[in-house]
């Protein structure tokens, strides 16, 4: 079970969240404006990197806030817990454990 | 019944209580053990050997181990609802009437009818399932195969015991309370910080517990004794780390109350704790000798005679051979020596020792027979004599005689020592194969776990020899009875991947986890595949390190807590009023208020009557009541909602519809419009929750910049809805400042105003009144704090008593929305349902800003003209029953296979049109209005038609009146 710092209220257990997916995908601005195919990418496609991976989680048992997380997909280590809207921080892979 | 003596107990020795005898029964007989034994070592001290069944041939079978990774000795233990199967002899500590059966045994362990199958045991090579099974079906061999097979039987009653869960928190977590772990644990206490101790056995001291050293115990208790003091450094003794999770999250397992003991404390306690730093003291497990016939009783692990002989003062024979390849176990030669047992000889694999330990030996008289191996053994129900031979030509040794037996009553093995890394590999360690140990140790390590003691090195060099002797029986997995045999036939398929050789040959699958064979199994399939085992690997360890009772894993989630139960403010009314309350999400809500002698159907019939011919009163507590407020609270829900939020007037309510992103219809509710910059939003009951989620991760993540508040009121306020063409009347009749003539407040209106308290000196009561209707009824929604919701009801009630006012349940709104059409999002709507399915293109055309789901609806996918659409169904035979799930079939189709063409999604017999009505999905439904169809039903047709979503009021002016 993973531990999430949460920003507001400290180090709480992976049961008091929810997982939102990727984070960072933005919303089309005139979704009307763009291909069938462009519409399907923002809704489907997804990154699934072996290594960091930036998602987010809603502390939904908590403050009910929206975080980013920076997590590695292998070894589960957070090395970022950023609130919404801050750019995509840049880590390096760690030497891989499996 | 005569208890039997205690004729393998020493006379002195052990760290058993010699002062408090205790009674046991074992299948069905009466035995005396001492306290501090465990139910194995007071069998042995009986000299009971046969414990069990193999679980496919049925050969007997003994103790094999003196800890958790015992694959012989399982037994059914208890009675009744506290009935355990597949509890492990060698751990469990033996009580005041404990009463143990052997499993695997019909109709006893000494006579046992499954051991015929040893006799035609080629019936059960490798691979035997995927095989055999396949022709004529798997069916026909399960009953036979269940009955035969399989690890004891489930208990039948309930489990009476209680079980509960525990989160802590620490700075060190110390797995194993064996040396290591303990002068660990006194190393880190020091430093002030938190320190728990967690170790398997009731015991604390591990292997040390089998020293013949008397020092050892001394200071094994003078450090406990000092842990016992100090106040930051919890120890917890009969609790086993069974799972090793993501950051330093260790599950373990502790047995609280024994279950002969008082009933007060839960059986078990699942221990949830996170560390800082864990450290693993696992120790490490002796692994066996495979050789021919190597599953006798009497036949046990080296280290385990000795933890018998000196932890319980216990002799598991009178006359021990030893079988080893490394040192380990001339120690338990010496030992039982000292205690006076005979040495038959020791057969040792390997040219000569790594120590003096041979010279030891033959000065004390013991005979050592290097390059040497057992060839078979003798003795069905208890070893007899071990065969030896030569291990480079395979010859019985004729130097002790013509067929080279020695005999023996016990033999004792050691096959090298696996350090017990499974919480070390849970943790994403890596392990490299040592070949001077001839085991997996770790190697690369993550981050805050340290590894202390024999689970770091094993224990002594080893020199593993696996023998080419045909045709009898070797075992590698005692408790899944894998033979090397099968190894052979899974190599000889060309199995060399270790991942299919396990499931293959289920080797190391049983509950086990092939804690004394997994090793074996590697060495021999590297062996015979000509590989290093290092190339060999092995397979992954996975949680839990010990079998976990599924009442540990619930703990108090049972019953009445299994899941959280809400009830509304009125509860206690509802229920004298008659109702009958079902689950509708976490609610218990009424689904109806049968009376007396009435079935809960007429009781639907009869309310949804009251509710057209007078009034009815309905519980709207559960309804989803968010509030979105501040000066972007019309722009936030306009993206939101299919509808045009902006047009919608201070004190005026709209029906509206939410899409996700892929334009699917996912909640369906009333809006209203507080005033310029405040909204209530209506949800249904059981979307409350994901609604208020949806509208504050598009709030947070995706329009941050929108000046809104977003809070749940559900729970604020109750809710009682009054329903029905007198329903103004009964509501006239409550002193409020709202003017509640249709003019003033029509249709699809909102008033907030005071009802005024009956009690002078109290305060007026804020009371929240929606004009709204889901039965086609007049509708009034009143809302007031929770706290007042029962006196609403009851003020209610006592207004309504002229009219008849009648309370309505769930089900019976279900018929009233049904004969108006009303969708149930949910009910009449799948995943694939957009709006135009139910007719809701319209507000979309007029509506030019862009809303959640909008761009998917123009896909071509959704502008199909065949898609499922929302209709009514009428049976042609309007007294013929319908039923939810039924699929539509075209009318010349009167049988399976047809296509299926869409299927009734609500069906209810409507009183007020005295026949079956129905709503559901059809493709090209509405163009197929007045079409005849066949309803398909568990393999019978019945003929209906298509008809509008509409039966009652088409023109819907009992609404406005
Ligand atoms: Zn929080």
């Amino acid at each position: 079970m993973l531990q999430i710092t949460c920003p507001w209220c400290g180090p709480r257990n992976e049961t008091e969240f929810s997982f939102g997916g990727e984070s960072h995908i933005i919303r089309p601005v005139r979704p009307e404006s763009i291909s069938d195919r462009d519409w399907s990418d923002y809704q489907f496609l997804r990154e699934n990197p072996k290594g960091t991976h930036y998602e987010r989680w809603q502390h939904r048992f908590g403050c009910r806030q929206w975080i980013n997380v920076a997590r590695d997909t292998l070894s589960h280590e957070i090395y970022s817990v950023y609130p919404m809207g801050d750019p995509k921080p840049v880590f390096d892979r760690k030497e891989a454990l499996l | 019944m005569n208890a039997a003596k205690q004729s393998s107990r020493l006379h002195k020795g052990g760290h058993i209580n010699r002062q408090k005898q205790l009674n046991f029964t074992f299948n069905g007989s009466l035995y005396q053990g001492y306290e501090g034994d465990t139910l194995a070592s007071a069998l042995l001290a009986n000299d009971v050997h046969l414990i069990g069944r193999g679980m496919k041939f049925h050969r007997p079978r003994g103790i094999l181990s003196a800890g958790p990774e015992e694959p012989n000795g399982l037994v059914k233990l208890g009675q009744g609802g506290r009935e355990e199967p597949n509890a492990r002899a060698t751990t469990q500590p033996l009580y005041e009437g404990l009463v143990a059966e052997s499993q695997n045994c019909w109709p006893s362990v000494k006579w046992d009818v499954g051991a015929l199958l040893d006799f035609c045991s080629s019936l059960w090579p490798a691979g035997f399932y995927n095989k055999t099974f396949i022709w004529p079906n798997w069916h026909w061999y399960e009953h036979f195969v269940r009955r035969a097979a399989g690890l004891g039987t489930l208990p039948t009653e309930d489990d009476p015991d209680t079980y509960s869960h525990r989160y802590a928190h620490c700075d060190y977590l110390i797995c194993g309370g064996g040396w290591a772990g303990l002068e660990a644990a006194h190393n880190m206490a020091k430093s002030g910080q938190r320190v728990m101790v967690v170790e398997q056995s009731a015991d604390w001291g591990g292997s040390l517990l089998a020293s013949s050293d008397q020092d050892d115990i001394t200071q094994l208790q003078k450090t406990l004794r000092e842990l016992h003091g100090m106040a930051n450094v919890t120890l917890l003794n009969s609790a086993t780390a069974v799972g090793f999770f993501d950051h330093n999250m260790v599950s373990v397992v502790e047995k609280v109350c024994p279950h002969h003991l008082d009933h007060s404390g839960p059986r078990e306690r699942l221990w949830k704790i996170r560390a800082t730093e864990v450290v693993l003291a696992t120790g490490a497990i002796e692994q066996p000798v495979v050789f021919p016939n190597n599953d006798r009783p009497g036949i046990m692990l080296a280290s385990a005679v000795v933890q018998y002989l000196n932890h319980y003062g216990v002799a598991c024979g009178r006359n021990v051979a030893i079988v080893t390849n490394n040192d380990s176990a001339y120690q338990t030669a010496f030992d039982l020596h000292a205690a006076g047992i005979k040495i038959a000889a020791i057969i040792d694999s390997r040219p000569q020792c790594t120590s003096d330990s041979s010279q030891q030996a033959e000065a004390l008289g013991i005979r050592v027979l290097f390059n040497a191996i057992p060839l078979n053994t003798v003795g069905r129900k208890r070893i007899r004599a071990v065969q030896v031979a030569d291990c480079s030509t395979g010859k019985a040794l004729t130097q002790l005689g013509k067929k080279g037996l020695i005999a023996c009553d016990c033999l004792a093995m050691s096959g090298g020592w696996q350090p017990a890394v499974h919480l070390f590999s849970q943790a994403r360690g890596k392990l490299r194969y040592d070949e001077k140990l001839a085991a997996f140790v770790p190697d690369q390590y993550p981050d805050n776990v340290r590894v202390v003691g024999r689970a770091l090195a094993g224990r002594y060099e080893v020199k593993r020899f696996i023998p080419t002797f045909k045709p009898a029986k070797q075992w590698l997995d005692f408790q899944h009875d894998v033979t090397l045999q099968d190894i052979d036939i899974a190599v000889q398929e060309d199995y060399v991947s270790v991942e299919h050789l396990k499931r293959y040959t289920t080797t190391g699958m049983s509950v086990d986890q092939g804690k004394t064979s997994n090793i074996n199994a590697l060495t021999a399939l590297a062996e015979r595949t000509g590989k290093a085992i290092a190339d060999v690997g092995t397979t992954t360890f996975r949680p839990f390190y010990m079998p976990v009772t599924l009442g540990t894993i619930a703990g108090r989630r049972r019953g009445a807590l299994y899941a959280p139960t809400r009830q509304t403010p009125m509860h206690q009314l509802l229920k004298q009023a008659g109702a009958e309350f079902w689950d509708y999400g976490h609610w218990q809500r009424p689904a109806a208020y049968p009376q007396a002698q009435e079935t809960l159907h007429a009781a639907m019939q009869r309310e949804a009557l009251a509710v057209r011919n007078s009034v009815g009163i309905y519980d709207g507590s559960p309804l989803g009541k968010i509030e979105v407020r501040g000066p972007d609270a019309a722009e936030f829900l306009n993206r939101l909602y299919i509808n045009n939020v902006h047009s919608l007037k201070p004190g005026k309510a709209r029906y509206g519809m939410m899409l996700d992103e892929k334009g699917i219809v996912i909640d369906d509710g009333i809006f209203v419009r507080l005033n310029e910059s405040d909204f209530l939003v209506h949800t249904t009951s059981g979307n409350a929750e994901h609604i208020l989620a949806w509208m504050e991760e598009w709030q947070q993540c995706e329009w941050p910049d929108l000046n809104v508040l977003i809070r749940s009121v559900t729970t604020q306020w109750a809710n009682a809805t009054i329903s029905g063409p007198n329903a103004r009347k009964v509501l006239e009749q409550l002193d409020s400042d709202i003017d509640l003539s249709n003019e003033d407040f029509p249709h699809m209106s909102f008033r907030e105003g005071l009802f005024s308290n009956s009690n002078s000196d109290a305060e007026d009561v804020p009371v929240r009144i929606m004009r709204a209707s889901f039965t086609g009824e007049m509708g009034y929604e009143i809302n007031v704090p929770s706290s007042y919701g029962a006196a609403l009801w009851q003020n209610l009630m006592t207004a309504g008593r002229a009219f008849e006012i009648t309370p309505y349940g769930v089900e019976s709104l279900m018929i009233l929305r049904s004969e108006k059409g009303y969708l149930h999002v949910g009910a009449d709507t799948d995943g694939r349902t957009i709006p135009d399915d139910i007719g809701w293109s319209g507000p979309i055309k007029n509506k030019q800003a862009d809303f959640i789901g909008k761009r998917s609806l123009l896909l071509a996918e959704q502008q199909r003209q065949d898609r499922f659409q929302y209709v009514g169904i009428e049976p042609v035979n309007g007294q013929q029953e319908l039923t939810m799930g039924s699929h539509i079939i075209n009318s010349e189709m009167h049988s399976a296979p047809a296509e299926s063409q869409g299927y009734v999604t609500s069906a209810f017999y409507s009183p007020n049109l005295n026949r079956w009505i129905a709503l559901g999905l059809v493709k090209s439904g509405r163009a197929r209005i007045g079409e005849g169809i066949n309803i398909f039903h568990r393999g019978k047709t019945s003929p209906a038609k298509i008809v509008a979503p509409l039966f009652f009021d088409q023109e819907g002016g009992r609404l406005h009146v």
